[in-house]
């Protein structure tokens, strides 16, 4: 039984049709990239798997549990699902420690030194631990994306969404972030990323998805994909990107 | 007709001029509860609700001061009312402030960027919560510069209330000029005891401001 299953998903945004019918089951453990161009719905599709987007038509499932359509209140749907944007998102009057154990202490109503603990135990696993006491404005775009993962993961969810989170990184500090992410995978974490990282995407996940005008075009093995693309496409999408 | 010193002068302004500072006070705090409630009924609160608000908030910006006070203390009393001028002008006041006091708050709020709304949600916070936590905590620091600023604004507004018979800084000055006639002394003075009272929630405001970009929140 797959871990995330999505059926027949339809995302409208007005006149426009943003998502026309998405399947897609993800095993637990596994590590599947979303790439395409920008507009093809790649975003949506993951806004839709934590409910940040309400889509239209579909179902999406976690294990055997309904996801959707209000069956999951915020609070679990935290507990399942975690996320990680592109702009990290950390709360700017909050230290390193207080953004990571406010969720498990508000909505988790974990004790105090417990909370500490979990924080304590996912900055290490980021390299944060050194800087529990910073604050955001004071920390580099890779360390404050590494806190967003730190923070996510002490809601110790069973999937991990990420939305071009290194997008918004100088280059020299992509790789800190993208080494954390292969960690997680390495670790068994089940994780979902929409990204630029075409050589991430390739060694790292175990599929990648290719979206196009709101459909799942082409999905496979990265070698395969990569190396023979069956669309014209995806071709040209992999032309302009490499 | 008795002759005024200086210090006559000066003691009889100061002396008004604590009330000028006591309806400030009242006007402000007034204000800010009232204030307060609007905004977070105005954030939350159903649609009939908000639009009603806003309607308060576009009549109390939309007409003078001036007419408020007179609508106070006239107005009640063509309606029955027996007000004082202190219960009109505190009332008037107080409305008044809450209006723009509303209205900064709320963008105070909706200046709080929408990814910490949607981070706030993605961890499992519901609205009181994230508002708890994660909004009003920001909104506040990006709300003290402007409230402070907007409270010269009140210390000025009270000088109206001398035109309903409230005995404070301007309509002291009035008087004592009637039986002086000494008017660039008295009004320069009653400027005078403005600008002491205002210049420095103005540089305070200026202070705050630089500090909270200075800081660098965003």
């Amino acid at each position: 039984m797959a871990l995330v299953s999505v059926k027949d998903l339809h995302k409208s945004f007005g006149e426009l049709e943003v998502l026309k019918g998405i399947d897609l089951e993800i095993e637990a453990g596994e590590v599947v990239s979303i790439i395409g161009r920008s507009g093809s719905g790649k975003s949506t599709l993951l806004r839709c798997l934590n409910q940040l987007e309400r889509h239209d038509w579909g179902t999406i499932h976690l294990a055997d549990q309904r996801l959707d359509g209000g069956a999951m209140s915020p609070g679990e749907l935290s507990q399942n699902v975690g996320m990680v944007f592109q702009s990290f998102n950390l709360f700017p009057h909050k230290t390193v420690i207080e953004n990571v154990m406010l969720a498990p202490l508000v909505v988790k109503q974990t004790p105090r030194d417990e909370a500490r603990r979990i924080a304590e135990q996912v900055l290490d696993k980021v390299g944060m631990l050194e800087k529990i006491d910073a604050y955001p404005a004071q920390l580099s775009g890779g360390q404050q994306q590494r806190v967003a993962i730190a923070r996510a993961l002490a809601m110790n969810p069973k999937v991990l969404l990420c939305d071009e989170v290194t997008s918004a990184l100088d280059p020299e500090l992509v790789g800190e972030v993208l080494r954390v992410l292969e960690d997680l995978a390495r670790e068994g974490m089940t994780l979902i990323l929409v990204t630029h990282e075409m050589k991430f995407a390739r060694d790292v996940s175990h599929r990648v998805v290719f979206m196009h005008q709101g459909r799942i075009h082409e999905s496979g093995d990265p070698q395969t994909l990569f190396t023979r693309p069956e669309t014209p496409e995806l071709s040209q999408f992999i032309a302009s990107v490499l | 007709m008795t002759d005024f010193t200086l210090w006559d002068i000066v003691r009889n302004l100061l002396l008004a001029g604590r009330w000028t500072v006591v309806l400030s006070l009242i006007a402000f705090t007034g204000g800010a509860i009232v204030g307060l409630l609007l905004t977070l009924l105005r954030m939350g609160g159903l649609t009939p609700i908000r639009w009603l608000i806003r309607l308060y908030v576009d009549v109390f910006q939309g007409t003078p001061l001036l007419m408020q006070l007179f609508l106070a203390y006239f107005g009640a009393a063509v309606l029955g009312f027996d007000v004082s001028a202190w219960t009109a002008a505190s009332v008037a006041l107080t409305l008044f402030t809450s209006a723009f006091l509303c209205d900064i708050w709320r963008g105070c709020v909706e200046a709080v960027p929408s990814g910490q709304w949607q981070a706030s949600r993605v961890l499992g916070l519901n609205y009181l919560q994230s508002m708890r936590h994660v909004i009003l905590p920001q909104a506040l620091r990006l709300a003290v510069p402007p409230t402070v600023g907007f409270s010269v604004q009140v210390i000025k507004g009270t000088a109206l209330a001398s035109v309903i018979g409230f005995v404070e800084l301007t309509k002291a000055g009035t008087m004592l000029n009637n039986a002086a006639f000494a008017p660039f002394t008295i009004f320069a003075l009653v400027a005078l005891g403005y600008f002491i009272l205002c210049y420095p929630l103005s540089r305070y405001a200026r202070h705050l401001e630089k500090k909270l970009y200075g800081a660098g929140i965003r």
